[in-house]
């Protein structure tokens, strides 16, 4: 079997999922550490699994701080923050979204969230990620677009300085339209930590 | 939550309700009178018109208000022409009332008040006690006042019959004027105020009112008699009071206020169930020396006053032990006047601009509440204006400019001026209409037109000036509005344009049109408002006050219309973009073998278990949950329970596809659940295991119930074909219908649950509410878990929690609470071994809340006396409602209401309130498509009903039909033939004759006497057979039921101690018993199903017993396949059951 290079090759790239078994002689008593050689430079380390939910927690109730003055968040139990995590890392959508469609309400009364929770990030500068405060609503009553948060919040994404290299702007893998309601976009594109996390990328020259 | 209605007068006098869930106020039907006053509840509204006579507005109902009127017939024997109407010169009358002391001709008997019409002709009443008589209705004595009896005997020598007529209340809908025929010499002045209340201290008679009214004279009225089946009471009685009263208010319960000409304000005191006149007044002084008070609205327990400055007060301290409070509050905001309606919610009548406000935040805990929030619901006539919307916005945009100009013009708010953007231009395409109902703003003045001019810019302004020209012969034509005190109109501009000509351009009609929304559409000018029958709930939405922030749907109607292709475009982009995506990120590596292909997932904690040894007891255990998937992608699971035994550790295991049933039991002070399997259920000993914390066993009753779902892949609605059942558990939240005999949990909390196999499922609740079954599945318990999203509403129930305060007479003291040291507890339950205070009562589980006060609850059965007390010789010992010399004991019972509100798959069906309903368990497939599914249902006040119109699309139905009785009834069921069977309140039975699709509603009630010395509960009918239930929990069977001849021959004891029962359309019965020999402490309320029955052996041959413990309902009425037959076994869950896919069992 292992002669066969081909076979070999597809597990080494990880075509072929493979399960390994330690012959009875590799198994030590030692605690297995779980990484080695971490990219310490690129990743944060997370020192534990509560250290993860702590950040995606917060990062909820930022984002809902900005949605609703984090009125929503209070207002759920502890179970309910567990569910949301537990969902997550469960991957179990429903249990989740059963939560989390809370959080994506808005008073009838209104139009849309307080402040979008967004963060755009991009790969040509050194910068951190842009975070500002920005409603869905103009104050004439218009409805943001994507375009309109861009153009305020980071010019250069659509229009470069030097106007040659033309930027790709990505949520979850895909470039929805300049004109896309901002509101709607939070509503339906967010992550689970429910930011509208916006990549801008240079556009691929193939 | 059913919607009700708030009630207020315009500054002309015309009414207007606004429901809960609407957003307009709609004109009252009957708009021919101008009212000054009105006061609301929930089913009627009493008025003073301009006329100063008093009216009421009785709601329709698709029940009537029926009022029986009786008369006797009597005669005596004489040996020369047998019984005949020559009576002895010192006997009764020959036509007299029930006593005998007041004749009564049949022609004599007159309606009272035009407002009735009789329901048909006077006729013998052929029912005694429950039993025909079968004579003519003749009931025989030895002489006149004496106890009669069915049987003519030797020395009968007088007779007696009863001659019945129904009279009908028909002005519903209406005003109905109150006929003032009293004494001339008493007939009170006009009346200058008045107010309805009181409908909380007692329930009988139902809907009993208390409505009090105030003359111009300042004296105090009171009308006797009012209640639900004499909505205009009987006559007005003076009530003595030490000034003369301005203005009075009464509340729901027993507070009531009025307020002195001079200022300070009254308290009436001593108001309560025997008495809801009150006894005495005491005075409260008004705020300030100055500020005298001029308003006054009272709640359950607030006091809200408006003082001559306009000054809001806040009554603290306001309660049923102390109507008086302890002092003034002041609030902000400067009103003419408040008035406070249901759950103690606050309306206002701005002064400044006769603007509606509503005080937001008020709760049991904060009756003050927060703010006052004005009401901008657009009237009713005004709906067309932003009804049909979009085509003309673009237009509406173009003119946003000028508009605001104007709007600044007219001091208001922006927000109006807004509105007005949105209003404005679709003002051409409603001219007319809007026009003619309207005529509600205050005439503008002269220099309001001109206003109007100025704001015009040029090629408007020639317009304008036509328009007030115009405008002054037809707008307020109706109603000179001289005699109101208004300062000045807020808002200026109001009418001009609406008798506008049609035919103009439609920039100028746009700019004209801007205007009118302010004064007249946006802003009615209110007279008087009354909130008594308003049920706002604390914490729940209401729409009124949305369209004045509604900047947003303008704007979105505004982005949607004009770039709709481009909505489309970019959303149209984004899905491909995510189709795309996902093709490139999956779908080339699809023919990968999954790299895991069992997949373990367990969860662990720690419960205690009901051990299997003697002694039993409570073990703590380490339980788990393993949770895998099979090779072929089904998951399964199996439940681990660890425990010790003799210091030797031992498990044992159930897996999941096996268990049959998961029930919670909260009978303990344990949060306990049982688990049953087959072999189980026939051990009568399934496996109990409690959690710590009602949380914990909610996580995993969830959990375990969702786990057996999937493993038997039982998914979304729940076959059609499905029991229902309903637990008797204290936190009972819990419905299960089953699945193959596995009994699933559904969300929603009702008393009982009737289905029929097309899937029409209609529950009530302990409150009486009925619901509806929308088809989804989960909710309760279930959130988020296995729920589907739609369907899901929020349910909520309502039921009392009683205790007993127990007392003993000895010679010194009379009646005190210390009893005998082997007495029960001198506070306790029903049965006297728990001790239950009023402090240390708790809910039934923490998703309950309390929503009153302890009080004496007088409607238990025996009887009570005016204290509520009842009376034995010992405790325990039967009780009744009045003292003998023999009595040593006493008790009292107290009862609580506390509310669940939870969410399930059931829809209210309002407004009426029901004890029982039945529903036709099966029809032919040619009958489905043809007519409505039959449903039958018996009122809370034991009106039969017929619901019209119910099909499976449409399983609420559309209305309800009334069936005229004799009596209150109290259960109800229809068979598969349209064989009504109903049981009346006096436990006789009833069947329907004549029942057919064609003629849903019968003709006539055939009287059926029940088993001797019996009193039926309960009747359920299947294809044929017919079984009812008595008081004693004895089951009978109809005997001698043919086609020809459907109402039987005899009653035939089936069995004892059955408390529920519940026959399918294939004959199969099914019962709750109690008492089920080797079952052990669950016992109570079992279920089982009778076996041997054959078409020529419908009564079965012996009982089949299924699971135990705590079962309430049983509805098998939905189950008619025919293989059911044989398999129907609650202990032998047969292969067939792991079938994919609910199939019936």
């Amino acid at each position: 079997m292992t002669d066969d290079k081909d076979v070999l090759r597809d597990v080494w790239f990880g075509r072929i999922p493979t399960c390994f078994t330690l012959c009875q002689d590799e198994i030590t008593e030692r605690e297995a550490e779980p990484y080695y050689n971490f990219p310490e430079k690129d990743l944060l380390h997370c020192p534990s699994k509560d250290a993860i939910e702590a950040h995606f927690m917060s990062c909820m109730k930022e984002a809902d701080a900005l949605k609703h003055k984090s009125q929503v968040i209070n207002e759920m139990q502890k179970k309910d923050h567990k569910q949301l995590w537990m969902g997550l890392q469960n991957d179990r959508f429903d249990q989740f979204w059963a939560i989390n469609r809370k959080l994506m309400e808005y008073p009838a009364e209104e139009s849309g969230f307080r402040y979008i929770p967004f963060r755009i990030y991009q790969t040509t500068t050194e910068r951190p990620f842009i975070q500002k405060l920005f409603r869905p609503v103009a104050a004439d009553g218009q409805l943001h677009t994507l375009g309109d948060l861009l153009k305020e919040v980071c010019p250069s994404a659509i229009a470069p300085e030097d106007g040659g290299k033309k930027n790709q702007v990505m949520i979850h893998g895909i470039e929805p339209m300049l004109e896309t309601p901002l509101q709607w976009l939070s509503e339906h594109l967010s992550y689970p930590d429910n930011f509208l996390h916006i990549s801008i990328i240079p556009q691929p020259t193939d | 939550m059913p919607s009700s209605v708030l009630w207020a007068v315009d500054l002309f006098g015309r009414v207007h309700t606004l429901s809960t869930t609407g957003q307009y106020w709609e004109p009252c039907r009957d708009a021919q009178l101008e009212f000054k006053r009105v006061s609301a509840t929930t089913a009627c509204c009493w008025g003073i018109a301009c006329d100063n006579q008093v009216y009421v507005f009785v709601c329709a109902s698709e029940v009537p208000i029926r009022r029986r009127e009786e008369a006797y017939e009597n005669q005596r024997w004489n040996p020369m022409s047998g019984f005949c109407e020559k009576l002895l010169p010192s006997d009764r009358w020959p036509w007299s009332d029930v006593s005998g002391l007041q004749p009564r001709p049949l022609d004599g008997v007159a309606l009272p008040s035009p407002h009735w019409e009789w329901e048909s002709d006077w006729y013998v009443d052929e029912n005694f006690g429950g039993e025909p008589t079968e004579k003519g209705g003749w009931t025989y004595a030895i002489d006149f006042p004496a106890t009669y009896t069915r049987d003519k005997k030797w020395n009968s020598c007088v007779r007696r019959r009863k001659w019945i007529r129904y009279r009908r209340y028909k002005s519903r809908d209406a005003w109905a004027k109150i006929p003032s025929k009293d004494d001339p010499k008493q007939l009170p002045d006009p009346f200058n105020d008045l107010s309805v209340g009181g409908w909380e201290i007692t329930e009988e008679p139902v809907g009993r009112l208390s409505v009090w009214a105030v003359s111009l004279q300042g004296k105090v009225w009171y009308r006797e008699d009012v209640s639900h089946a004499n909505p205009e009471g009987s006559l007005w009685s003076l009530v003595d009071c030490p000034g003369e009263v301005a203005q009075i208010s009464c509340g729901p319960h027993d507070l009531l206020w009025a307020v002195l000409w001079e200022g300070p304000a009254l308290v009436r005191e001593g108001i309560n169930r025997n008495n809801p006149q009150g006894s005495a007044w005491s005075i409260v002084e008004p705020p300030g020396p100055d500020s005298g008070i001029l308003h006054v609205s009272v709640g359950v327990s607030v006091v809200w006053a408006v003082t001559k400055d306009q000054k809001v007060w806040f009554r603290r301290g306001v309660n049923s032990h102390n109507p008086r409070g302890t002092g003034w509050i002041e609030m902000v905001g400067e009103m003419t006047m408040v008035n406070v309606g249901l759950n103690d919610q606050v309306w206002g009548i701005s002064c400044e601009d006769r603007a509606l406000y509503f005080r937001q935040g008020v709760t049991p805990s904060e009756l003050s509440g927060k703010t006052w929030t004005a009401i901008v619901a657009g009237r009713e006539c005004d709906r067309s204006y932003s009804g049909s919307s979009s085509s003309l916005l673009s237009a509406g945009c173009f003119f946003g400019d000028e508009v605001r100009g104007g709007g600044d013009s007219a001091p208001s708010d922006s927000d109006a001026s807004s509105e007005v953007e949105r209003l404005g231009p679709e003002h051409p395409l409603s001219v007319e209409p809007g026009d003619k109902s309207r005529s509600a703003g205050p005439g503008p003045s002269r220099t309001e037109a001109g206003a109007v001019q100025d704001t015009c810019p040029a090629q408007g302004s020639g317009e304008a000036a036509q328009v007030s020209g115009l405008h002054r012969q037809p707008g307020p034509a109706e109603l000179p509005w001289t005699n109101i005190d208004l300062k000045e109109p807020p808002k200026g501009p109001s009418c001009p344009a609406a008798s506008f000509p049609q035919p103009t351009g439609l920039c100028s009609l746009g700019l004209l049109g801007m205007e009118e929304p302010c004064g007249a559409a946006d802003h009615p000018l209110w007279a008087w408002v009354s909130g008594g029958g308003c049920a706002v709930e604390a914490g729940s939405v209401l729409k009124w006050f949305s369209v004045q922030s509604g900047l947003s749907p303008s704007v979105q109607t505004l982005s949607l219309s004009i770039t709709p292709a481009q909505t489309a475009a970019w959303r149209k982009q984004i899905f491909q973009q995510l189709t795309e995506r996902t093709k490139r990120e999956l779908e080339n590596f699809r023919h990968y073998e999954q790299a895991v292909e069992q997949s373990v997932w367990v969860k662990t904690g720690a419960l205690q278990w009901w051990c299997d040894w003697k002694p039993h007891k409570w073990v703590d255990v380490r339980v788990a949950l393993e949770q895998f998937t099979g090779h072929d992608g089904a998951r399964d699971s199996i439940l681990f329970i660890y425990y010790v035994v003799h210091e030797e550790k031992k498990y044992l295991h159930v897996f999941l596809n096996e268990v049959t049933a998961l029930v919670p039991v909260l009978n303990e002070a344990k949060h306990s659940f049982a688990l049953y399997t087959p072999e189980r259920t026939r051990q009568r000993w399934p496996v109990r295991l409690a959690a710590a914390t009602e949380q914990d066993m909610n996580d995993w009753l969830a959990l375990l119930s969702l786990s057996c779902c999937e493993s038997r892949r039982v998914q979304g609605r729940p076959s059609s074909q499905a029991l229902w059942f309903s637990p008797d558990l204290e936190a009972g939240e819990h419905l299960l219908p089953c699945d193959q005999m596995f009994w699933r949990q559904m969300g929603g909390h009702l008393r009982l649950v009737e289905a029929n196999s097309q899937g029409v499922v209609w529950g009530i609740g302990y409150d009486h509410t009925a619901w509806v079954y929308t088809g989804g599945y989960g909710g309760g318990c279930f959130q988020g878990l296995a729920s589907s999203t739609s369907n899901i509403y929020t349910q909520s129930d309502v039921k009392s929690v009683h205790i007993y305060e127990n007392q003993r007479w000895n010679p010194v003291t009379g009646y005190t609470s210390r009893g005998l040291p082997t007495d029960r507890y001198m506070w306790s339950d029903a049965s006297g071994l728990q001790e239950c205070t009023k402090a240390n009562t708790k809910l039934p589980s923490p998703q309950w809340t309390w929503v009153s006060d302890w009080a004496v609850d007088f409607s238990i059965a025996g009887g009570t006396d005016p204290e509520g007390w009842q009376y034995a010789s010992d405790f325990p010992a039967s009780y009744h409602g009045y003292k003998t010399m023999k009595d040593f004991v006493r008790r009292r019972c107290w009862a609580r209401k506390c509310k669940l509100v939870t969410s399930g798959p059931w829809l209210e069906v309002a407004p009426i309130a029901l004890g029982d309903v039945s529903i036709i368990p099966e029809s032919t497939p040619d009958d489905r498509r043809r007519h409505s599914i039959a449903l039958w249902a018996v009122s809370d006040k034991g009106d039969v009903l017929c619901r019209l119109g119910v099909s499976q699309l449409n399983p609420a139905g559309s209305s309800w039909l009334h069936v005229g009785t004799d009596q209150p009834f109290t259960s109800i069921s229809i068979g598969a033939c349209y064989q009504v069977w109903a049981v009346a309140r006096d436990g006789s039975a009833f069947y329907r004759g004549s029942v057919s699709p064609a003629k849903p509603a019968g003709d006539c009630w055939y009287h059926i006497p029940p088993p001797a010395k019996q009193r039926l509960l309960q009747v359920s009918v299947g294809q044929t057979s017919v079984f009812a239930l008595d008081e004693n929990g004895n089951l009978w069977y109809r005997a001698g039921i043919t086609p020809s001849y459907p109402q039987g021959s005899s009653w035939e004891h089936v069995s004892n101690n059955v408390r529920r029962v519940s026959v399918g359309p294939l004959d199969q019965v099914w019962v709750i018993a109690d008492k089920v020999q080797g079952s052990h402490s669950l016992s109570r309320g079992t279920v089982c199903h009778r076996t041997g029955v054959q078409p020529h052996e419908p009564r079965g041959q012996g009982w089949d017993y299924g699971i135990g413990g705590g079962w309430d309902h049983i509805s098998v009425r939905a189950n008619a396949t025919r293989a059911a037959r044989g398999a129907c076994r609650a202990q032998e869950p047969s292969a067939a059951q792991e079938a994919p896919g609910p199939v019936c069992c």
